[in-house]
């Protein structure tokens, strides 16, 4: 056995105990805490399968903001946390379950176990026409060129979401300023933190989505960089959340979204398909979108964040 | 030559896992927040530090070796700040020590 060979075997154990140990876990925050970790060790599996693109997403999406979503619903259900545990389900109800996940779980092994060797892709025929769109990462050229769909109902979604998370908020503080008002001492270690990191964090977040043509990175990586700059800012109470109603935050919202969808069906006219880009302009309508995306994804993050509204419009 | 940068490249790196594995030992074994905090901190800045003056002479360019330097300095800042606010929790009581 070869070291890399060795170090890719005690890896892989590594995440599926701590995989496991997130659903063992009796408490939630214990629970997200894992479930962080295991984000983060899955990065370090998808950087040994050089898949860099797919790396950064993780940490950043996957495990970064994914784990800050969980750890305030964990925080939220602290107070029902003891009546919850105190309940323990049914014998045939924990059966059924362990039943139905086995059987998910064998079914996705034999699925996974029973694909021919090599696995049918795409990836030569992909890396032969990397050059039609002047995009030097490939996984860019997918994303936005061949597979242009997915990334913009993906995009879409991301919005949906956070107009699902505002809906939860009662009648009297709609339109208001989401989450709770942060207060930090002025001078304390929090409010410089929050002075000192946010400039090099906005440098490395439109560098992370300006690299993202040609090396890893892209739009979804550095929207997340910049929106936890943004919450940073937030949490430090240097700034306040903006109170949904705005009418710029909204017209941000979508703008990115709707841009791409023009462009989509500009494609009808100049290249003879929705979402196919005419020659030559390949590379230039991509990075249009994704700077159009940017916005709209750093807001959609933070503000995901951020929360339902919670406090009433001040005027 | 080669063989003096490999040679320096496992020693600097070696004795970062080395204070990683300290700082993990002291995590866990350490009495109180506050000490447990002392061990991981520490240990993890000199840690890092050392396995990326290790991988310096690898970094193929002046550009990547600013990077590795850069990337060790917001290592520090972040976990010097989050030290900091864990420590204020924990003395208001509000960890387990």
């Amino acid at each position: 056995m070869t070291v890399a060979s060795a170090l890719a075997l005690v890896l892989a154990l590594l995440v599926l105990a701590v995989a496991a140990w997130t659903i063992v876990a009796r408490r939630p925050f214990a629970a997200v805490v894992g479930f962080v970790a295991y984000g983060l060790l899955l990065s370090i599996a998808w950087v040994a399968l050089s898949a860099i693109d797919v790396a950064l997403t993780e940490a950043a999406i996957g495990s970064g903001l994914t784990g800050v979503l969980l750890i305030g619903a964990a925080t939220r259900l602290r107070a029902t946390e003891a009546a919850v545990s105190a309940e323990r389900p049914g014998a045939s109800l924990r059966w059924l379950a362990a039943l139905t996940s086995a059987t998910v779980a064998g079914a996705i092994a034999v699925a996974v176990l029973s694909l021919p060797d090599p696995a049918p892709t795409l990836a030569p025929a992909v890396a032969e026409h990397l050059a039609a769109t002047g995009v030097g990462n490939a996984v860019t050229a997918v994303l936005l060129a061949y597979r242009a769909l997915d990334t913009l109902l993906e995009s879409i979604v991301v919005v949906f979401a956070l107009i699902g998370v505002w809906s939860l908020a009662p009648d009297r503080v709609w339109g208001g300023h989401p989450g709770p008002l942060h207060h930090a001492a002025p001078s304390g270690i929090l409010a410089y933190l929050a002075r000192v990191l946010p400039p090099i964090g906005i440098i490395v977040g439109l560098y992370i989505f300006w690299v993202g043509a040609d090396l890893p990175g892209g739009k979804f990586q550095g929207a997340t960089i910049l929106a936890a700059m943004w919450l940073l800012v937030m949490m430090a109470g240097l700034t306040d959340a903006p109170p949904i109603s705005r009418t710029w935050l909204r017209i941000l919202l979508v703008a990115g979204p709707l841009l791409f969808i023009a462009i989509g069906f500009a494609g009808v006219l100049t290249a003879g398909a929705v979402l196919a880009y005419p020659d030559g302009y390949a590379k230039l309508l991509i990075k249009v979108i994704e700077a159009a995306l940017l916005p709209t994804l750093t807001l959609t993050l933070a503000l995901l964040v951020a929360g339902a509204p919670e406090r009433r419009l001040r005027r | 030559m080669s063989l003096l940068l490999d040679i320096f490249t496992v020693t600097a790196v070696l004795a970062g896992a080395v204070f990683f594995l300290a700082g993990s030992v002291g995590l866990l074994r350490f009495p109180d927040s506050l000490s447990r905090l002392h061990a991981l901190t520490k240990a993890d800045n000199l840690g890092l530090g050392l396995v990326m003056l290790g991988l310096l002479p690898r970094a193929g360019g002046l550009l990547a070796a600013l990077k590795l330097v850069f990337v060790w300095l917001l290592v520090l800042l972040a976990s010097a700040m989050v030290s900091q606010l864990v420590a204020r929790v924990a003395r208001r009581g509000g960890a387990p020590s």
